[in-house]
């Protein structure tokens, strides 16, 4: 059974978000577990502007191709470039090692509570 | 979509859920995808040794003084010819050329052959080699629904049979070529061992009652263990087979392609007496040449082409791709397309529209992988 972390919180296209400022944000275990094995991601860059609900990257994995969305409107602060060059990251450590990018949230799109995201999608909170 | 709960299970399907596969429908079947990663699995297979469960496949047992005529005539191949123990990869054509099914057919004894034809072809294939026996003297018995099918494949496929087998029957299975099939005593039980498989890699498939399959499965699986054979699913077995360059029934071959665009012209034997179904249609096929062919593509950069993707040369479409992933062995894009001749040579630069964004691929030869002898 999928990790679904109790702190975090979450969008309906399965990305999650911390509470930091600036926030960092990555995919659900529940997500990288139905995608199966990541191989290749294309993340915003550094300094651009993502937008609540728009496609900001993709995820690839052996098997198929993701639309990654952003979960909130803001700057990119960061990307994570190790993650970049080894995928395989968000597999082993998708809520740690396998954060995506970090930004300067202006504005929240609509979020999840880890409960509420767990029930819609299935996974343990744990 | 397809009911998951319409799905047929395998004998091996219990142990499939107690080892915490994840299912996915192929066939009309509920087969295991994958049991931990399908990465883990695919350099399982490449490094030690898989075991697969492939239950779904077709067995269709063709008997009977006729049994060689009657095949020549039903597959493009010449199965008449074939010595005893030994098997042959063929294709069941329309009359108009197009491809049935692929298939790989054992001979077992002088007037006895065994069929395995893909899981959702298997019913289609017995109806027509039982409408295409008509007037021989041949017994066409489709026994898919009473056998289980599973494979060992990798570098310690061997070491792991023979651990099982009887000392008095090692060299039938050390001295077991290549396409080849017998007879053979594992884990106690008689099973029909075939060094075949569709993974690049040495490997072999033993055929067994259903009731024998769960018996079969757990003593590989044990003896395995210490080779480092894991459990595989079908996610790995497509990445396998890709890197091998062997096309699958769906993607790279159906109704609407002849085995010349496949690249599978030789598998077509003109010279055997027998007219065959299809067999004036291939020939007419063959003198006047393919308008596309079946290439190998090698992505430069680090995204994968997926099947139906726009293949793109001059600045228009020329093909599309049938099947594509990373590949887990060589590390980069590899795809199967079908694309317009003049751009099916090995070192043709291609584009992919990979999405909107295109991305260079190159034309190489297939295999994409082969394995050390």
């Amino acid at each position: 059974m999928s990790t679904v972390l109790p702190d975090l919180r979450y969008s309906a296209e399965h990305e999650w978000i911390d509470s930091a400022s600036p926030a960092r944000i990555g995919i659900s275990q529940v997500a990288v577990d139905a995608l199966g094995d990541v191989v290749y991601l294309d993340l915003p860059e550094a300094g651009s502007t993502v937008t609540a609900g728009e496609v900001c990257g993709e995820v690839e994995s052996t098997k198929s191709v993701s639309e990654l969305f952003s979960p909130v409107t803001g700057t990119v602060v960061e990307v994570n470039a190790e993650a970049v060059d080894n995928p395989a990251v968000l597999n082993e450590d998708p809520y740690g090692a396998g954060w995506l990018f970090t930004v300067e949230v202006s504005e929240e799109g609509p979020l999840l509570s880890a409960q509420e995201y767990a029930d819609a999608n299935g996974g343990e909170l744990g | 979509m397809t009911a998951s709960t319409t799905s047929r299970h395998t004998a091996l399907h219990d142990r499939h859920a107690a080892l915490g596969a994840s299912f996915t429908d192929f066939g009309g079947w509920d087969m295991p995808l994958k049991y931990t990663s399908e990465l883990t699995e695919h350099r399982a297979v490449r490094e030690a040794a898989g075991l697969f469960d492939l239950s779904h496949m077709g067995e269709v047992r063709v008997s009977g003084p006729d049994a060689g005529t009657f095949l020549n005539t039903a597959l493009v191949g010449n199965l008449a010819v074939i010595a005893v123990g030994r098997a042959k990869y063929s294709l069941l054509c329309t009359p108009e050329g197009g491809i049935v099914d692929d298939l790989i057919t054992y001979r077992l004894a002088e007037d006895e052959f065994l069929v395995v034809p893909n899981a959702g072809n298997a019913a289609t294939v017995a109806a027509a080699l039982r409408e295409r026996a008509a007037g021989f003297d041949v017994v066409v018995a489709d026994e898919s629904a009473g056998t289980s099918l599973v494979a060992v494949q990798g570098p310690a496929a061997e070491a792991i049979l023979l651990g099982l087998v009887p000392d008095g029957q090692h060299e039938a299975v050390t001295g077991m070529k290549y396409y080849a099939a017998g007879t053979v005593t594992v884990a106690g039980t008689p099973v029909l061992l075939a060094r075949t498989g569709y993974t690049g890699e040495d490997g072999f498939e033993l055929y067994v009652p259903n009731a024998q399959a769960v018996p079969l499965w757990d003593a590989l699986l044990a003896a395995g263990r210490e080779h480092g054979l894991v459990p595989c699913g079908l996610a790995s077995r497509d990445s396998l087979r890709l890197e091998a360059g062997m096309p699958l029934y769906g993607q790279e071959l159906g109704l609407e392609v002849t085995p010349f665009e496949a690249g599978l012209g030789p598998v077509v034997s003109f010279k055997k007496e027998e007219d065959f179904v299809g067999r004036a249609a291939l020939e007419a096929r063959r003198d006047e040449g393919v308008a596309r062919t079946l290439v190998g593509l090698r992505g430069r950069g680090r995204r994968s082409a997926r099947s139906h993707y726009p293949v793109l040369a001059e600045g228009r479409r020329v093909g599309e791709v049938t099947s594509g992933a990373p590949s887990p062995t060589l590390g980069h894009p590899v795809a199967l397309a079908y694309v317009e001749t003049a751009f099916a040579e090995p070192g043709t630069v291609l584009e992919v529209d990979l999405r909107g964004k295109p991305e260079t691929f190159d034309v190489v030869p297939l295999p994409f992988y082969r394995r050390q002898k």
